[in-house]
């Protein structure tokens, strides 16, 4: 795998039912790195923004280190809370880890990456994309990650909310089965 | 030495003298022999550019891949607050009122120009429609595409955003727009080519100041232009990282 872990781990804030109204559920995820964080869930879906694309870049680690506005504006949260965090901010629970995995192991590759992705958002509700990752590369060295979601077809992500949920049941079972040796 | 210059075969027909201007103007400043070609297609032009014959190109975003990374050019500038959006556009008594309505077989209207093709066809996306299950009509010019709509030759047509805009207001007026692209980062670049490097410092100097001067000012206005800004190539690089995510 590409990424490798940060000596010094995020500890990212739990999410604040300030930002979320009610009715909501509370997910505690763990991360990658080992860190964990309680985030809240509404299920309400917010549109992709019509003729645009979101678009953002990580280093190599998956931290965040530019967005545009219209990855601002469908994240519910300001640029400044956005830059310097790790990606899996918007990491919605509903989401296997099998997907993100495949998505490291295709880009540190150097082979791009598309995928439909359900995204969390600050204020708990959330948004589907059709999502394409790359490595970006200068003078033969990997230095950064670019991603560029555009709006997905309704069809497909009939499809994923399935294959996903199958996914995630799949992943809970083989977590029970680990846990109990 | 003798450089050739050429423009992306999507620019406006009535700048045709605008680019010409522009070349005069240049040649002067850097006093040195530039001959401007214009092709009648990407098709030729992409040609020249793989026989090594262009020094200095005003290229569409999605050609810049391929000059920047196969054909060792850099980045010089980008016209100022120009960005290249498209605009799905249908017939204004279409029963089409939203992408979603378009149906496998849709027969669509375009031109060649392949920025604005990809950006459509990715607006096409949510409809489930693909290259593999659309009838694209590929015609000269924009004022093709829209003729081909009020004909009801065509169910959908792709336009360049200023092309739209430029369109009579009688043809406007019987065509109603879909979807159109708010992206802003995908913008033509003007590239020079290996044999040009010696002048980078000149063009990168030059180019800017044009809208201090009076003369430089009309010559950008010729060609539709308010002003040159500096792209570096670290900038190209992100845009063609970015285009790269859109094609397949
Ligand atoms: C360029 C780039 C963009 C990413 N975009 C997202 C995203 O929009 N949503 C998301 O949940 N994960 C995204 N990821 C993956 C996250 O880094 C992370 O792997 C994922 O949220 C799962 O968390 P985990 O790795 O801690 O299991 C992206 C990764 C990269 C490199």
């Amino acid at each position: 795998m590409l990424r490798v872990q940060d000596q010094e781990r995020f500890a990212m804030d739990d999410m604040r039912s300030e930002n979320v109204q009610e009715p909501y559920t509370r997910h505690l995820l763990h991360y990658y790195d080992g860190t964990s964080r309680y985030v809240l869930i509404k299920d309400e879906e917010v549109p992709f923004p019509e003729g645009k694309l979101i678009v953002s870049r990580t280093d190599m680690q998956g931290v965040i280190t530019h967005c545009n506005q219209a990855f601002v504006d469908m994240s519910g949260y300001a640029e400044e809370e956005l830059i310097g965090q790790p990606h899996y901010i918007l990491r919605h629970p509903d989401m296997p880890k099998a997907a993100f995995k495949d998505a490291w192991e295709t880009v540190a590759q150097g082979i791009k990456w598309h995928g439909y992705v359900k995204n969390l958002r600050k204020d708990g509700r959330y948004y589907w994309v059709y999502a394409t990752i790359i490595l970006n590369v200068r003078n033969g060295q990997p230095i950064s990650c670019t991603s560029v979601r555009r709006k997905p077809s309704r069809s497909q992500v009939d499809a994923c909310i399935k294959l996903y949920a199958q996914m995630k049941q799949e992943e809970e079972q083989s977590h029970a089965l680990c846990n109990d040796r | 030495m003798r450089y050739v210059m050429t423009v992306s075969p999507d620019f406006a027909p009535d700048r045709i003298a605008g680019w010409y201007i522009f070349n005069t103007w240049l040649q002067r400043q850097l006093g040195e022999h530039i001959h401007l070609e214009l092709y009648p297609d990407f098709a030729s032009q992409r040609e020249a550019i793989n026989n090594d014959e262009i020094d200095l190109i005003y290229a569409n975003p999605y050609d810049a891949a391929m000059l920047v990374r196969e054909k060792g050019f850099t980045a010089i500038a980008t016209p100022g607050n120009i960005s290249d959006e498209a605009i799905i556009a249908v017939a204004a008594a279409s029963p089409i009122q939203r992408v979603e309505d378009l149906r496998p077989g849709t027969r669509i209207a375009a031109t060649d120009d392949p920025d604005v093709n990809l950006i459509s066809m990715i607006m096409l996306e949510p409809a489930d429609l693909s290259i593999q299950n659309v009838e694209i009509q590929t015609v000269d010019t924009y004022v093709l595409v829209a003729k081909r709509l009020l004909q009801g030759k065509a169910d959908a047509g792709f336009f360049l955003k200023e092309a739209f805009a430029g369109l009579s207001g009688m043809i406007q007026r019987q065509l109603r727009q879909l979807v159109h692209s708010e992206i802003y980062v995908i913008r033509h670049v003007l590239l020079a080519g290996p044999r040009l490097q010696g002048h980078l410092n000149d063009l990168q100097e030059l180019l800017p100041a044009m809208p201090a001067d009076a003369k430089g000012k009309g010559v950008l206005a010729s060609m539709g232009l308010q002003r040159w800004e500096l792209q570096d190539q670290e900038d190209t690089e992100f845009m063609i990282d970015l285009m790269d995510t859109l094609v397949d």
